[in-house]
């Protein structure tokens, strides 16, 4: 109940903030440059292999122009998922095969000197459906140095289980977000954003289970599913720069603040680099990422129903990822027709390693219940695109 | 039962902050300010070098990738605005 009430006063206060700051928005008399997004078609393979899991799929993104006024864009994105997670392999489940699809569409108006985007976005797969809207606004400020684009969205899913029918539950999401972006130099921009997201309703995963201290049963524990609160509100503050090298290359760098009501608190550090060598451009990044667990997170509970609250996803845990990547891209075709401006193909790769400072890997029953080895994981990400713009 | 979960409240900048900075944004509007950076100095910025997107499809796959595994969420800086120069 508590936490109910502490989501609807947010909510209920900030629906007049951002009434109030989208109205100043458009009452600026100023001049803007705002200009719709390219035109351009993307093919893209991506795959993630890691934890006796494989994901890959195809995915394709169009955005077509008219008039100079509207820009529509449409993205369809697949995922087969194989394999077995250590969550799935703890629980005694077997290895599962799965197929998660999500399509959208989004329309940008440029009218007059205000940029509006609004949209629809759904992703499915057999046990999960999750809904989107969200609409935004931007507008360019002090001789077009200054962009600030306010945005809105909410979500609906419905949560299932693949092993019973009848299980169904809902969560609706509500973001609002505000992105600012700052001309510094003629070489350097800056950027920051700031995003406020609340859920409501059915918000652990069903198949999961934690794990409490059992001195009845021989590896010493048992399992009970998990319990979490029905509410969450999360704030994100990033800020990020980049700058113009003379020789053709950039260099990026960002920062990210996060915290929500699970007492999660985060910060993710990335930094990028691009250079352009004749027709090939090359880019290379690394990024760190750090979180303390949940409040009602615990690899091992002391016993059965040990708090109102119960965790053990690993994701909720306290946590350190690096991610190392680098990628290439080669200019097919670079000049100019009446129908293809230029057409693109690209490769990155990511290597990217997370260790949990408080998650076990139980599948290790040899040692006493709480002492086996802290869990990590290892993936490969790739992705193959292709893009033509026109 | 022990009761560990002790939830706080935490609005670090939710409402008020945003408030304030659009009424800051709108007064300072009212100003005469004389851009320092020319349309014709906005070369660079426009170069593909310098958008914050990767590309929309594989950052919007990345980002997913990092949600999925990680608490964080939200405020992501691929997903910048822009210089209004492309």
């Amino acid at each position: 109940m508590v936490a109910t009430s502490t989501i609807k006063n947010g909510v209920d206060h900030l629906f007049p903030a951002f009434f109030i700051a989208i109205m100043c928005s458009l009452l600026q008399p100023i001049a803007n440059a705002a200009v719709l997004p390219e035109e351009r078609l993307d093919l893209l393979y991506h795959s993630y292999e890691g934890d006796n899991t494989k994901i890959d799929g195809p995915a394709i993104l169009v955005r077509k122009n008219f008039a100079d006024k509207i820009s529509i864009a449409s993205h369809h994105l697949v995922d087969n998922v194989s394999g077995a997670s250590i969550d799935v392999r703890v629980f005694g489940a077997s290895a599962y095969r799965e197929k998660r699809t999500e399509q959208s569409l989004s329309f940008n108006l440029l009218q007059d000197k205000t940029q509006y985007v609004f949209g629809y976005e759904q992703s499915n797969e057999n046990d999960f459906d999750a809904k989107g809207a969200f609409i935004s606004i931007s507008q360019d400020f002090f001789g077009d140095l200054t962009n600030i684009t306010l945005g809105y969205s909410r979500g609906w899913d419905t949560v299932g289980m693949s092993t019973d029918a009848n299980f169904s539950e809902d969560v609706e999401r509500d973001s609002f977000s505000i992105k600012i972006s700052q001309i510094l130099t003629p070489k350097a921009i800056l950027f920051a954003n700031m995003e406020t997201i609340s859920d409501e309703g059915f918000l652990n995963n069903p198949y999961r289970s934690v794990r409490f201290i059992d001195p009845s049963v021989s590896r010493g524990w048992s399992l009970q599913p998990e319990v979490y609160p029905n509410t969450r509100t999360s704030n994100a503050f990033s800020i990020s720069g980049l700058y113009y090298l003379d020789y053709g290359a950039s260099l990026g760098g960002s920062i990210r603040y996060f915290n929500d009501t699970w007492d999660i608190s985060a910060q993710t550090l990335e930094l990028k680099y691009k250079q352009r060598i004749q027709t090939f451009t090359i880019g290379a990044r690394i990024r760190f990422h750090q979180q303390n667990e949940a409040s009602f997170y615990s690899d091992l509970f002391p016993f059965r129903d040990a708090q109102n609250f119960l965790a053990r996803d690993k994701e909720l845990s306290d946590l350190s990822s690096i991610m190392l990547g680098f990628s290439i891209s080669y200019a097919l075709k670079t000049e100019q027709t009446r129908w293809i401006n230029k057409v693109e193909a690209s490769l990155a790769y990511d290597r990217y390693q997370i260790d949990y400072n408080n998650f076990r890997n139980a599948e290790i029953v040899s040692v006493t219940a709480g002492t086996e080895p802290l869990f990590s994981l290892n993936a490969d990400l790739i992705r193959f695109y292709f893009t033509a713009w026109y | 039962m022990m009761t560990k979960f002790n939830r706080t409240k935490k609005h670090c900048f939710a409402v008020k902050p945003i408030l304030f900075l659009f009424l800051v944004v709108f007064i300072l509007s009212g100003c005469s300010i004389k851009p320092w950076v020319k349309p014709y100095q906005r070369n660079k910025l426009a170069d593909s070098l310098m958008s914050p997107e990767n590309n929309p499809l594989d950052d919007k796959y990345m980002n997913h990738a990092f949600k999925s595994r990680e608490a964080a969420r939200g405020a992501e800086a691929t997903s910048g605005g822009g210089c209004g120069c492309n």
